[in-house]
């Protein structure tokens, strides 16, 4: 095992990552490594080696399946990499009816969706972390109420309904536009801008709205791209919506959904017990999923190493609010 | 800064040492462009989360939509007992705790476990890594977990039935989707898969603000890493972990759809219904809308309690609470 290359620092560094500079000399004294610390580190690189493969494997698995022949499948002892190489699997999830205007919808509510929530989340976080506004406090508590309580699928349906947002694209993008939670997140950090710097431009006459966009908005950006990178993703992996209140729209479906469907075809199967061998014999359906699984999860695994600083530190803005 | 009464609506309070959010004329007028901006806000609560608490009256009528919720008739309590009455939703009830508590227990030791190992890795790089690839699946949707879930359990070329099987640990492949007894943990275990590195990045927050010195004292007292977890990093996370576990504890019931709405089929249904499908089931594909809102009222009322008898035991404990 690999545990024993000049660990020594990491680990003290781990623990003091504050002071470690400080504390280097003097730890180097006392942290000797005793049997006890090389067996922990065994152990402990062995269990995150172990999670590290049961995280991976899945997804190397089905990129792999989603390459290779469908036939050939069927014999097993496909594992990291494709053995009968194919893009069969892609061009039939593309020539799939629905795969096309699914991924234009998804496309579409993941960009309007983002903006427009992003937009009057943050507008009503803006409202909400003026000091002195005389309606601040039931204004908050309008929307706070919301995180705990909510109507519920079916008076929601119905509202929905008697609104026209059923079999409409703006299903997708109307409800989501305030998010209670993100608002909070976004508040908190206007709340610590120096209120000195709105002030100053009240003075030379500006007005809220440019405060806002000029002031509030761009000093808020690390909060606002993380924020929107969470609304995005939501909007990207949303299915239920799609399936409650457009499913008779067969142009307003989402990629999602279409998923879904390819999966529930076997699901399907698999509830009679005698078919459910038929099913896995009929090895198409699982190559073809795969490849529809990694054309869905595309987008975000390619954005994601690039977005993950983001994510996390809206992570803790958020434990750190409430 | 006194600023006072010049400047519109900041600073108002400040200067006068007038009680806080008196509305009155000067006021308003002051803030004029807030109150306006306001508007449209109450509103849209107003419609999207706060009309819909009306559609709750449905659950103590006969509701028909041709009537609506104006001349429906009034049954009182008759479709709650009905409900409570029905062997279903009792079952219903039962997977939507049982399987929560789950969730949330092995959801919350795991990632807390996970967050002290990374905590103690050896290799920088390395944790890295690892922490890179734990938060991936979190960004995944349920569909494409759940796609994945049916491959990993696979009756044919099903990774878990071939090492079992390699392992002699089983002597044929299992065809697990199939059993009510490994429904709850195969749920578990997805969400498991799905949620532990992103739920111990809080934790990790924590394990980093806790004061160094202490791991310090420690070692020049002669305590080793593992008395080392068990007295000052698990200690550090206590405020965290009660914190958590409350806002947690609302969300029990909700925890259970979206996997067991895919994974679920026929040979499982027994164990693996929530009250969100079966208010989905007998709500919109029956229509029975009373049913469903009085299988939602239920719920929400339920986890409401939860919160507030978690967040009242956490202050007698002498913890944190929320409110």
């Amino acid at each position: 095992m690999a545990n024993s290359v000049g660990s020594g620092e990491a680990v003290r560094s781990l623990n003091s990552p504050k002071s470690n500079k400080n504390t280097e000399s003097k730890s180097s004294v006392f942290s000797r490594r005793t049997t006890g610390d090389i067996i922990f580190d065994v152990i402990n690189t062995i269990v995150l080696l172990l999670f590290t493969v049961i995280m991976l494997y899945p997804l190397i698995n089905t990129v792999a399946m989603s390459f290779n022949d469908g036939i050939d499948a069927l014999r097993g002892g496909i594992t990291f990499f494709p053995r009968v190489f194919t893009m069969k699997n892609y061009q039939t999830v593309v020539a799939k009816q629905g795969m096309i205007d699914g991924a234009k919808i998804s496309v579409l509510r993941t960009v309007i969706g983002t903006l427009t929530s992003t937009l009057c989340t943050a507008l009503l976080a803006y409202v909400l972390s003026r000091k002195n506004f005389v309606f601040k406090k039931p204004l908050s508590m309008l929307y706070v109420v919301t995180m705990y309580v909510n109507g519920g699928l079916i008076p929601v349906f119905l509202v929905y309904k008697s609104l026209g947002l059923t079999n409409s694209f703006w299903v997708y993008i109307i409800p989501g536009m305030v998010s209670a939670w993100n608002m909070l997140v976004l508040r908190t950090y206007m709340n610590g801008i120096p209120e000195s710097l709105s002030e100053s431009a009240e003075l030379d006459g500006a007005g809220h709205f440019t405060i806002f966009f000029s002031i509030i908005f761009p000093l808020s950006m690390p909060v606002i791209a993380c924020v929107s990178l969470f609304t995005a993703v939501g909007q990207w992996n949303s299915w239920f919506d799609a399936m409650l209140y457009n499913r008779m729209s067969d142009n307003l479906t989402t990629l999602q959904y279409e998923l879904m469907k390819l999966l529930s075809s076997v699901t399907n199967n698999n509830a009679n017990v005698e078919t459910m061998k038929n099913a896995n014999n009929m090895v198409t359906p699982r190559t073809m999923r795969a490849a529809a699984t990694v054309v869905t999860a595309l987008p975000i695994v390619c954005l994601y190493p690039f977005l993950q600083r983001y994510f996390v530190a809206g992570m803790t803005i958020g434990g750190v609010k409430e | 800064m006194a600023k006072g009464g010049i400047s519109a609506g900041l600073g108002v309070n400040e200067s006068a040492k007038a009680p806080k959010n008196r509305i009155n004329k000067k006021v308003l007028k002051n803030q004029k462009t807030l109150v306006l901006m306001s508007v449209p806000f109450a509103i849209y609560a107003i419609i999207f989360s706060y009309v819909p608490l009306f559609g709750w009256i449905m659950a103590f009528q006969n509701y028909k939509p041709k009537d609506g919720l104006l001349h429906s008739k009034f049954v009182g309590l008759q479709k709650f007992e009905r409900l409570f009455g029905d062997d279903i939703f009792l079952k219903v009830i039962r997977n939507t705790f049982c399987m929560g508590a789950m969730n949330l227990i092995f959801g919350t030791v795991c990632a807390i476990l996970f967050a002290i190992l990374l905590n103690e890795f050896w290799s920088v790089k390395g944790k890295k890594a690892v922490q890179t690839i734990s938060y991936l699946p979190h960004f995944l949707s349920w569909i494409i977990v759940t796609g994945i879930c049916f491959d990993v359990l696979a009756m044919e070329n099903g990774v878990l039935n071939d090492v079992l099987v390699g392992l002699h640990i089983i002597d044929a492949p299992i065809n697990w989707l199939a059993y009510p007894k490994y429904f709850w943990w195969i749920v578990t275990f997805s969400n498991l898969w799905k949620e532990t590195g992103w739920n111990s990045i809080i934790y990790l927050a924590a394990i980093t603000s806790i004061n160094p010195d202490l791991y310090e004292a420690a070692s020049i007292d002669g305590a080793g890493r593992l008395s080392k977890i068990w007295h000052i990093t698990l200690p550090g996370l206590k405020p965290t972990i009660m914190i958590l576990l409350i806002m947690n504890i609302g969300n029990v019931l909700n925890a259970g759809f979206e996997v067991q709405y895919l994974l679920g089929n026929g040979l499982v249904q027994s164990v693996a219904q929530t009250i969100d499908i079966y208010v989905l089931k007998f709500g919109i594909s029956n229509g029975d809308y009373s049913i469903g809102t009085a299988a939602g009222i239920f719920k929400s009322v339920v986890s409401i309690a939860l919160i507030a008898i978690a967040n009242r035991a956490s202050k007698l404990m002498g913890e944190e609470s929320l409110f």
